[in-house]
């Protein structure tokens, strides 16, 4: 009895978090490593952004007047990399350890030391990726796609990026085993799997992608290693290797990658719109089984990555095929949403606004891919701006805007305070419509005939670059309405109830905002 | 900024065409060969029906947002899962999936029936220029030559060039030596790369072909109305990428045949160094 006693005095003790920058060195909570990869990716947004305002500033004219054309291609090249392995999923995993113990019953994740190494892998990597800029000869300038044989032109930063890459892979596959094993194991008792809420379940399913994938990459840049420093020839047509081979493994890396990144924005929108239409979700079960079906088919579609690479009609038919038949859960999912809006009673916080943005924005990215699958279309639309609209209208329209939604909605339960709506409605406005005029446009340049990746172009594409790049200028400025906003919001604001949004369910809106350091210490009844 | 520029940016304040920029089509051009024609077509039923799914589901989404509104008073219904309409929304989009996946076959299988050209055109991408050889049937050469952007780019394309892109009507685009193709003729072309991956595009031509090192892609042309065809480096190959143009000069058969028969015995050799090689390529080749 006594030592008992005596244990849960120690275990009291133990609770708070500890003083200072060591807090979040070693921290071992759930929280404060969802927060310290949020606040990650939002410093990534901003370095990733700024380099995306070099390129559109070489873009708003013909001619060279801001940067030569090696350092153009490091900026495209880390652009890519960065907002995808440094903003866009180091987000969404924020999201996962803020809500999926939260929203599954949990006290922490189910390996929480793990978790925190998951976490500084990821700051390494990322800091060992940008400090190539700093190497003779630059940082990587192949594109994020790094195609054999040009990446091993790369100069001394080519080692290192393969590091890097490993690095933020290991960080990837750690963190998905902690989801994954914190779903299976950590719920609530009552909490079935087919109750937990879309959130937890897009995350769960894009946790077996990301094992799945991440070896294979990390499998196909030390085989770039080796070609470069073990005289092997994997890649290399000159000793019997093809650079067609690495192709094939990028993208079958790269195309469920794609979906790793917006599988759980999916789920952040599947809790927002039935919050703000304060309806249920329209179909929980399909929405369930199309992320299962849109996770599955997506390994058997990267091909149509690689449809002017010379394959053989019966290839191409197969992966033009599989790509149209993807269109069909996601559909699923689209009219899903729609109906759930249908005649709800809806009110349009910033997260709601952020959400229908997704919505219209998504489509149009959704529809522009179908386009592309069709392989003769395909023939004409790839490499071109078709495709850098279509890809932005699904990661920026798409991600983004649900990664903005998530965060407005789940910002006042995580600091207490209610962020500042009148500066969110701006920071929607802003960033809808110049995302348009900073994205629409490329689709007719890519219709006119204007590659990608290129740091200059012939005359008569400057009008709709200029207006791009206008566009794309306006985007990044208002991007600081909502950093201002954030923080803001962390020290003051008005203070936020448990339930913030009248229409929510679920647990986590059951624990005080902010939601102390431990939640569900003892599990919580599930309904 | 210069006046020119300061004139290009009221126009675009304006949204009129800049001076001197000729007008760019906002879509895909029809072309002129078979293939560009099926391009186009796809793109344009794709185009159509997309726009018709964009205005029933957009519709429903802007009506239900102006009428489903907590501040118009409206109550939130509490419906949901209904499986007849959940199998329904699963079959239509087959059905227009299908309706532009079939179409689609068809053409891609029309596109990759390389049979039957009797001239056959090797082309090599290099960083960054290209190489053209004309073939025999039997594949022996027959006449080649290298083709790199032309001078007038070339003086105002650096950072600090003294001269305007402005002032040069193809800045980009225009080669030293253009591809000749005749018309109405089945053209096979052979594409390959010499270094890293390159590829070669022809908007008008209804697409690309991938050159790589170690593979040759085909692609096959057959012009019917002559012309000049511009077009670029579609695959990223380093610091170049944006400086290796492609011009293709139709001219009608006969003439074409007439204008190979001219150069095909040329000596090689005088005919590279006229295209004017590059320091980089020519000493690869000792």
């Amino acid at each position: 009895m006594s030592n008992e006693a005596v244990a849960h005095a120690g275990h009291e003790h133990a609770h708070g978090p500890a003083k200072g920058i060591m807090r979040w060195i070693t921290t071992t909570n759930h929280k404060d490593i969802g927060t310290l990869y949020l606040v990650f990716a939002l410093i990534m947004f901003f370095v990733g952004g700024a380099m995306a305002m070099v390129i559109r500033s070489e873009l708003a004219e013909p001619g060279l007047q801001v940067v030569d054309p090696a350092f153009f291609n490091q900026m495209m090249t880390l652009h890519g990399l960065i907002m995808i392995f440094g903003v866009l999923m180091p987000a969404l995993v924020g999201f996962a350890n803020w809500m999926v113990p939260m929203q599954v019953g949990a006290p922490d994740m189910a390996l929480p030391r793990l978790n925190n190494w998951s976490f500084w892998l990821l700051v390494a990597g990322m800091t060992m990726l940008v400090s190539t800029l700093l190497m003779p000869g630059g940082a990587p300038a192949m594109g994020w796609t790094m195609y054999a044989p040009q990446v091993e032109q790369t100069p001394y930063a080519f080692p290192f990026m393969i590091f890097a890459v490993h690095l933020m892979g290991i960080s990837s596959i750690l963190g998905s085993i902690n989801i994954i094993a914190t779903i299976l194991n950590l719920r609530a008792p009552g909490m079935k799997l087919l109750k937990m809420p879309l959130f937890v379940w897009t995350w769960f399913v894009t946790a077996f992608l990301l094992i799945v994938i991440m070896p294979v990459l990390a499998g196909g840049v030390t085989m770039l290693l080796f070609d470069r420093f073990f005289d092997t020839s994997f890649f290399s047509p000159a000793g019997g290797g093809s650079s067609i081979l690495w192709e094939h493994v990028f993208w079958f890396f790269g195309h469920p990658e794609v979906y790793v990144m917006i599988l759980p924005a999916f789920g952040i929108i599947s809790e927002i719109i039935p919050t703000f239409s304060r309806k249920p979700l329209f179909g929980y079960t399909a929405m369930v089984y199309a992320t299962a079906s849109i996770a599955f088919i997506s390994f058997v579609v990267w091909a149509h990555h690689m449809f002017t690479s010379g394959m053989p009609t019966a290839a191409n038919l197969f992966f033009m095929f599989s790509t149209m038949f993807i269109a069909i859960p996601t559909g699923v999912k689209i009219f899903n949403w729609v109906a759930t809006m249908w005649r709800g009673s809806m009110t349009f916080e910033t997260p709601m606004l952020f959400a229908v943005g997704f919505l219209f924005l998504f489509t149009i990215g959704g529809f522009s891919g179908v386009m592309l699958a069709l392989v003769p279309a395909d023939f004409q639309y790839h490499n071109s701006y078709f495709v850098v609209a279509h890809f932005h209208y699904v990661l920026v329209g798409g991600t983004l805007m649900a990664i903005f939604a998530g965060i407005y909605y789940w910002l006042p339960k995580w600091t207490g305070h209610m962020y500042h709506e009148g500066l969110g409605k701006w920071h929607f406005w802003l960033s809808v419509i110049s995302f348009n005029v900073l994205f629409f446009p490329q689709h007719f340049l890519g219709l006119a005939g204007m590659p990608r990746r290129v740091p200059d172009y012939a005359l008569q594409f400057t009008d709709l670059n200029l207006i791009s790049s206008i566009g794309g200028f306006v985007f990044g400025a208002t991007q600081l309405i909502f950093l201002y906003n954030v923080i803001r919001t962390v020290y003051r604001g008005k203070q936020a109830t448990a339930q913030v949004w009248d229409g929510a369910h679920g647990l986590e809106w059951t624990v005080p905002s902010p939601a102390p350091y431990h939640t569900f210490e003892e599990a919580p009844e599930v309904p | 900024m210069t006046k020119t520029n300061l004139a290009r940016w009221i126009a675009v304040a304006f949204l009129a065409a800049a001076p001197g920029a000729r007008a760019m089509d906002l879509n895909m051009p029809r072309g002129v060969t078979p293939m560009s024609h099926g391009a186009y077509d796809l793109h344009m039923l794709a185009f159509w029906i997309m726009l018709g799914i964009a205005v029933v589901v957009f519709g429903a989404m802007i009506w239900s947002i102006i009428f489903h509104r907590r501040s118009r008073g409206h109550e939130a219904a509490q419906f949901h899962e209904n499986t007849k309409l959940e199998v329904a929304w699963s079959i239509a989009p087959l059905v227009l999936l299908l309706a532009m996946a079939i179409p689609a076959s068809i053409v891609l299988v029309h596109d990759q029936d390389y049979h039957g050209a009797q001239l056959k055109v090797r082309i090599t991408g290099y960083q960054w220029l290209w190489h053209y050889q004309y073939l025999t049937p039997s594949a022996k050469p027959i006449y080649g030559f290298y083709s790199r952007i032309a001078t007038a780019s070339e003086e105002r394309m650096s950072l600090g060039s003294k001269k305007s892109p402005w002032t040069d009507k193809h800045y980009l685009e225009d080669v030293d030596h253009p591809l000749v193709v005749p018309t109405h003729e089945k053209v096979l072309l052979l594409i390959t790369s010499g270094d890293v991956i390159h590829s070669w595009w022809v908007p008008k031509f209804g697409g690309k072909q991938d050159a790589i090192p170690g593979f040759v892609t085909q692609m096959w042309i057959n012009v019917d109305k002559p012309g000049v065809y511009r077009g670029v480096c579609n695959q990223v190959c380093g610091a170049g990428h944006a400086y290796m143009p492609i011009v293709v000069v139709a001219k009608p058969k006969a003439r074409f045949h007439k204008w190979l028969k001219s150069h095909q015995h040329a000596p090689t050799a005088g005919t590279v160094a006229a295209a004017g090689k590059p320091a980089l390529v020519a000493e690869d080749e000792q």
